[in-house]
């Protein structure tokens, strides 16, 4: 790329010629404040708080969305620039319910942050329409609340660009304006699928997760209960993030630590059922292959996809694997074999899961996910929810030991804890069909072809002298691309990883919200995953079958993958959203 | 507050809809057909039902978000059907200081219906509008071509009235 000679605040600097002020600026020491900007999916120029002053251009200019040019000269903080962005923060906070002292965000709030840093001191300087609205309690994972909102469109963006959803956009118009659903029917009535996007993409308190932590708080002061929690393979590697560690911190052992002291009675690794997943998955795609079954199968785990295929693609609903997800089979273990061997009446178990995801919250709630005749999984919890819990305990997060995971059911393997990335089911799922097919040891443990961060990956496979063709998506607009292509016959593929957000659950919608000035520059996926297949490198089992206590289960339970025990706790059914 | 939407059920018949399917079908694929297409709907149906906004949204591929976002956003497109008698209640300036803003509540009351929206049996539908230049009469309404003037609250039943057929 071709650089220009431009300077800023007076330092002369040469950079890419398809930068633009925010992108040169930050990249040599000068952070310019954004609020509607989102890396990929939203330059609309809307807010004007990154305005600057360019010499020789009659006004300021919106600094996120101004192309660099030769020669040209930036000021980020003169006196007019403070003074235009302090306009427009008092601007937005005239309509804004300012109640940051209960709200979610406090603390994490860009709004908030800039105020403070832009030296806002009357925050009713402007009196503007205050008409308050009611609060969307609809949907069973998360809330919105417009009266918080600064119409950054943010949310509108990542709905439709990165999810292929669209169903929240700007309604009305002038003060009037607000973000909302078509024809103003709740989020629950919308086809919705809950992955969260939405809520990691919002600056501020307007869209949060529903907070299920004081029912985890009963259950916990409660002495009649079993408390058991269960812990996703990607929360390791981003709950550091809320307590002020590096993006791509890996803090299992602390994790375990903190639930411990939260009080809850056992402490289990979904890495477990990731490895269970992939004993019933492998096994059902080589029965597919083998008796003629539906292809290309398509994996289950990801909550918000199923909800997105369902809802979209309900002739492909016969391509998605009947495996229950990981969440799910480690809640049907527990309330089963668990229950039995320890005699405890499965009604006496609290199941509680901390997940990187807000459509876990809903799958909670799906039929067929009672496999002892109760749920399954009683609550659901984020990333950010546990992370809450922690603090309120007065837990001192990074001062904790490292400590190991109950067991049994705390065993698991290099291809258990890869799930929570892009490609990680698919990976593991080889590593274990391959074996099988050509019942030879596998050496080569690393797909790498459909590791990383591209939206769409394909990689064909010659394993035991078939060649199977595999595609993995992660985003939903990505997912949307590859069916497409699935169904017109474009592509053919026998195997389908799809989960619903981009990057996989390591970018999920649960997880710790990460500022547009972080988010723009930091590639949260990447940074992410980099620690989960650092893990899976350093653990002495990789492969799923290979897990002693898997071995066990099938051994003491369950028979074999497949086996009509499994079926009725480890698989479920779907349903056509579409047409009723 | 939301643009007020019909409760009337949609009562487009086959011609209408071949009408908006020719039109969209012409217009698809061009930059910028969204707006030219959603007048032609106005125009073919008078209003924009859910179900107008479905096929204008089939037709071009458009999310039903952004097609609702842009009917709210201009003021010439209606979620409501017009009634066949049309009250539009002058609020302007003098009408307004004038008692126009009751006489416009009274409507509202009797007839059950609020800014921008129609009765169930389609026969009225209310809207209050900007000055119509007759300031002289305040305060004004007028019921399609015909206009009142120098009203009081009371006067709303005997005008309901005339229209009762
Ligand atoms: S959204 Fe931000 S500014 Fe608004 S109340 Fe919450 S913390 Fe305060
Ligand atoms: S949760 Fe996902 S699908 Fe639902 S509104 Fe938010 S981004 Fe869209
Ligand atoms: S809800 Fe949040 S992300 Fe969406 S427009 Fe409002 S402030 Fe922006
Ligand atoms: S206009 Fe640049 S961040 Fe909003
Ligand atoms: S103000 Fe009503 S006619 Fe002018």
């Amino acid at each position: 790329m071709e650089n220009v000679n431009i300077k800023i605040n007076g330092i002369p600097l040469s950079v890419p010629k398809n930068y633009t002020i925010l992108e040169a600026a930050r990249e040599n020491g000068f952070e310019i404040p954004t609020l509607c900007y989102l890396k990929d999916i939203n330059a609309i120029g809307a807010c004007r708080i990154c305005v600057v002053e360019v010499k020789g251009a009659r006004s300021l200019v919106a600094a996120c969305v101004y192309p660099v040019n030769e020669g040209m000269e930036v000021v980020t903080n003169s006196p007019a620039v403070l003074k235009a962005r302090r306009l427009t923060l008092e601007l937005i906070l005239s309509t804004h319910d300012k109640k940051c002292l209960s709200c979610v965000r406090s603390g994490s709030c860009e709004l908030q942050k800039l105020c403070k840093e832009y030296g806002v001191e009357d925050e009713n300087f402007f009196e503007g329409v205050n008409e308050r609205v009611e609060i969307d309690m609809s949907a069973p994972h998360m809330y919105r609340d417009n009266n918080k909102c600064i119409l950054c469109r943010r949310c509108v963006a990542a709905c439709e660009k990165l999810q292929s959803v669209s169903v929240i956009g700007p309604i009305e118009r002038g003060f009037k304006t607000h973000i909302g659903s078509p024809f103003e029917v709740e989020l629950d009535a919308t086809s919705c699928v809950s992955c969260g996007q939405c809520i990691v993409a919002c600056p501020t308190g307007a869209l949060s997760e529903k907070d299920d932590t004081d029912k985890v708080w009963a259950a916990l002061a409660d002495p009649t209960k079993h408390v058991v929690v269960q812990t996703a393979p990607s929360i390791r590697v981003t709950l550091g993030e809320a307590f002020g560690m590096p993006v791509g911190s890996n803090v299992k052992g602390k994790m375990v630590a903190a639930l411990r002291r939260l009080g809850f009675d056992k402490v289990f690794d979904t890495d477990f059922s990731a490895d269970l997943t992939i004993m019933e998955e492998a096994n059902e795609f080589l029965e597919r292959v083998k008796n003629g079954g539906t292809l290309p199968m398509i994996t289950s785990c990801s909550p918000g996809w199923v909800k997105f295929c369902e809802f979209n693609y309900p002739e492909m609903i016969d391509n998605l694997s009947t495996c229950k997800s990981p969440q799910q089979m480690f809640g049907a273990v527990i309330k089963t074999y668990y229950a039995e061997k320890n005699n405890i009446d499965p009604k006496d178990i609290v199941s509680v899961s901390i997940m990187p995801c807000t459509a876990k919250k809903f799958e909670v709630g799906r039929d067929h996910q009672d496999a002892a005749g109760v749920a399954d999984v009683d609550i659901a919890l984020t990333t950010r929810e546990l992370a809450r819990m922690i603090e309120r305990a007065g837990i001192m997060f990074t001062q904790l030991p490292d400590e190991e995971f109950d067991n049994p059911l705390g065993e698991s393997t290099g291809a258990g804890v890869i799930f929570g990335a892009t490609g990680g089911v698919m990976e593991a799922a080889l590593r274990t069909a391959v074996e099988k097919l050509t019942g030879e040891e596998l050496k080569a443990l690393d797909f790498t072809e459909v590791r990383g961060t591209a939206g769409i990956k394909e990689a064909t496979y010659n394993v035991a002298g078939m060649d199977v063709n595999v595609a993995v998506a992660s985003g939903l607009a990505n997912a949307r691309a590859l069916l497409e292509d699935v169904k017109a016959g474009r592509k053919n593929y026998h195997f389908i990883e799809i989960m619903a957000c981009p990057g996989g659950c390591v970018n999920g919608g649960g997880q710790p919200t990460q500022p547009a000035s972080v988010r723009n520059f930091v590639d949260l996926r990447a940074e992410r995953a980099k620690a989960i297949y650092e893990e899976d490198k350093n653990l002495p089992v990789r492969k799923s079958h290979e897990n002693p206590m898997i071995k066990k289960i099938y051994d003491e339970y369950f028979g074999e993958p497949g086996s009509h025990k499994a079926h009725h706790v480890l698989h479920t059914q779907y349903v056509d959203r579409k047409n009723g | 507050m939301a643009k007020a939407s019909s409760t009337l059920p949609f009562g487009g018949t086959p011609e209408q809809e071949a009408q908006l399917k020719q039109y969209i079908e012409e217009h698809k694929g061009q930059g910028g057909a969204l707006m030219p297409v959603l007048q032609k709907a106005q125009e073919i149906y008078g209003y924009l039902p859910i179900e107008v906004q479905q096929m204008v949204s089939d037709g071009l591929g458009v999310s039903m978000s952004e097609i609702y976002g842009v009917v709210t956003f201009y003021s010439q497109f209606s979620l409501a059907p017009k009634g066949k008698y049309k009250i539009s209640v002058c609020l302007g300036t003098a009408c307004y200081v004038k008692g126009s803003g009751d006489v416009f509540n009274r409507l509202s009351e009797r007839l059950g219906i609020t800014n921008g929206e129609c009765t169930p049996d389609g026969r009225f539908s209310l809207e209050a509008c900007r000055c119509i230049g007759a300031c002289g009469l305040a305060p004004v309404l007028t019921v399609n071509d015909d206009v009142y003037g120098r009203l009081v609250v009371d006067d709303v039943d005997d005008i309901l009235a005339k229209y009762a057929e």
